[in-house]
């Protein structure tokens, strides 16, 4: 497989905001459940 | 390239949610609980040799040949599994998951490590960090996902699906990945060498055979293993210091205690990682190793008197652990270069292995052989404690004696087909 060498940005923002969307969101989710879980001991503790 | 290298690492990461597969796994298959944790423990085996054997390829071949057969290895495990579940044979699952899911995990681990670091050759702690934080932050996203997924499908349904939907989320890590120039560096950026910035180029056959390389391997294993101190026990831990209350609430809120070292965990990585680009790498693991030594003596010292101070002791240990990770390939690029830095890497890796041997070894059978001599609470840990304290003073002398490369391990000029920030250092050199 070839490897894309450049210097300049051949892709649009829109794609780019959409990268950070395909990961971002995922990870927005695993956080706050991570989140929900942490509340507990200072509930219960 | 971040949003491709989150993308790696955030599925790869899931392996540290196996956790939740155990138990459908012992009833879908009757097999024993030493049986249903091999899979993970012969992935993490795989790992860490993958990583160390398919280094040199990974850099030779380029971050997008990686990703792809990353994901290939990676998704393949989960549909192997699958298929050995729905058939009920035990040595699929073992073959798939732990064995091909493994080789997965190695080579995605690696794949995009040195390409960020030529991305950001002014902020490499903080774009290997980001990535390896996605690796920590993968579990996070496996683990609520992959018990919602039980509870509607079944263990091998569960597999198929996680199989196909993270090749589809994978495919972006290696559509995306790019790779700069050689002569590509930031916009403005004059690279300011610190005393350890490597002049050279190391190729990963040379630099095993350097002292740094084996200091540095010492230096993780003992931060790993340290870090693994309190993670392996963590909700027992908080239950022998703080015991009292009603079962089940004591239960939560270890629960709770467990998932805020997670956090703490994840944001060592990105956090002290950025910090080693202003102070440098050598005095980030002087406080990753020194401070974290303090603090496993301030908790063994003041047990359970102060439960903030345990708290916030406990977390900064686990940021500690998770920034060794997050910084080390940064700190290899300072030694050795980018020229082989992957290769470099997953060989480095070898010491994750040994750790997750060592430090559960350390924490489990000293504990038990102090709860059969009688004693109970903070009193249980104060051995292993006080090892951790001595394996973190071994590993920051052994940081003290890391110095810079000698130049007879260089490649020559000509040899060194990949020298995209050479120049620019041996520029700021002159």
């Amino acid at each position: 497989m070839t490897e894309l060498h450049e210097y300049q940005p051949t892709v649009s923002r829109a794609y780019i905001a959409l990268a950070w969307l395909w990961v971002g969101i995922p990870f927005a989710y695993g956080f706050y459940e991570l989140l929900i879980k942490v509340t507990q001991l200072f509930k219960t503790g | 390239m971040p949003p491709a290298a989150l993308s790696i690492h955030l599925s790869i990461g899931a392996a540290y949610s196996w956790s939740v597969f155990k138990k459908p796994l012992e009833g879908s298959l009757h097999v024993s609980g030493t049986l249903s944790a091999l899979p993970f423990t012969v992935g993490i085996v795989m790992l860490g040799l993958s990583a160390a054997v398919f280094g040199t390829w990974v850099d030779r071949n380029g971050p997008r040949a990686a990703m792809f057969v990353a994901m290939c290895c990676f998704c393949g495990g989960w549909l192997v599994g699958s298929a050995g579940l729905a058939t009920h044979q035990y040595w699929l699952v073992l073959l798939g998951y732990g064995l091909l899911g493994g080789i997965g995990w190695g080579i995605g681990y690696i794949s995009p490590v040195s390409t960020l670091m030529k991305w950001f050759p002014d902020k490499p702690g903080m774009a290997t960090g980001l990535a390896i934080m996605g690796f920590g932050g993968g579990a996070l996203i496996a683990s609520p996902w992959s018990t919602a997924m039980l509870g509607a499908f079944g263990i091998a349904k569960t597999f198929l699906v996680h199989g196909i939907v993270y090749a589809v989320f994978m495919s972006l890590g290696w559509l995306l990945v790019r790779v700069p120039r050689d002569d590509w560096k930031p916009h403005g950026w004059t690279p300011a060498p610190g005393s350890l910035v490597s002049v050279g180029q190391v190729s990963a056959n040379n630099a095993i055979k350097t002292p740094q390389f084996w200091l540095l391997w010492v230096v993780l294993c003992f931060n790993v293993t340290a870090g693994i101190g309190i993670l392996e026990k963590a909700s027992p831990i908080y239950q022998d210091f703080f015991p009292g209350g009603v079962a089940a609430a004591l239960a939560a809120a270890a629960a709770g205690y467990v998932a805020l070292l997670s956090l703490s965990n994840m944001l060592g990585r990105i956090g002290w990682s950025s910090l080693s680009d202003v102070i440098g790498r050598k005095n980030a693991y002087r406080l990753y190793l020194g401070v974290g030594a303090l603090l496993y003596l301030t908790i063994t010292l003041m047990q359970n008197s102060n439960k903030v101070v345990f708290l916030i002791a406990t977390m900064l240990i686990l940021s500690f652990y998770g920034a060794g990770f997050a910084t080390v390939p940064a700190y290899l690029r300072d030694l050795f270069g980018t020229y082989e830095v992957g290769a470099i890497h997953g060989r480095l890796l070898t010491a994750w292995s040994a750790a997750g041997i060592l430090g559960p070894i350390i924490v489990n059978a000293i504990a038990d052989s102090e709860k059969a001599a009688g004693k109970s609470g903070p009193s249980l840990y104060t051995l292993s404690f006080s090892i951790m304290i001595a394996l973190l003073i071994v590993g920051l002398v052994c940081n003290e004696l890391i110095k810079p490369v000698n130049d007879k391990w260089h490649e020559p000029s000509d040899s060194v087909e990949d020298f995209d920030d050479v120049e620019v250092v041996e520029e700021a050199a002159r």
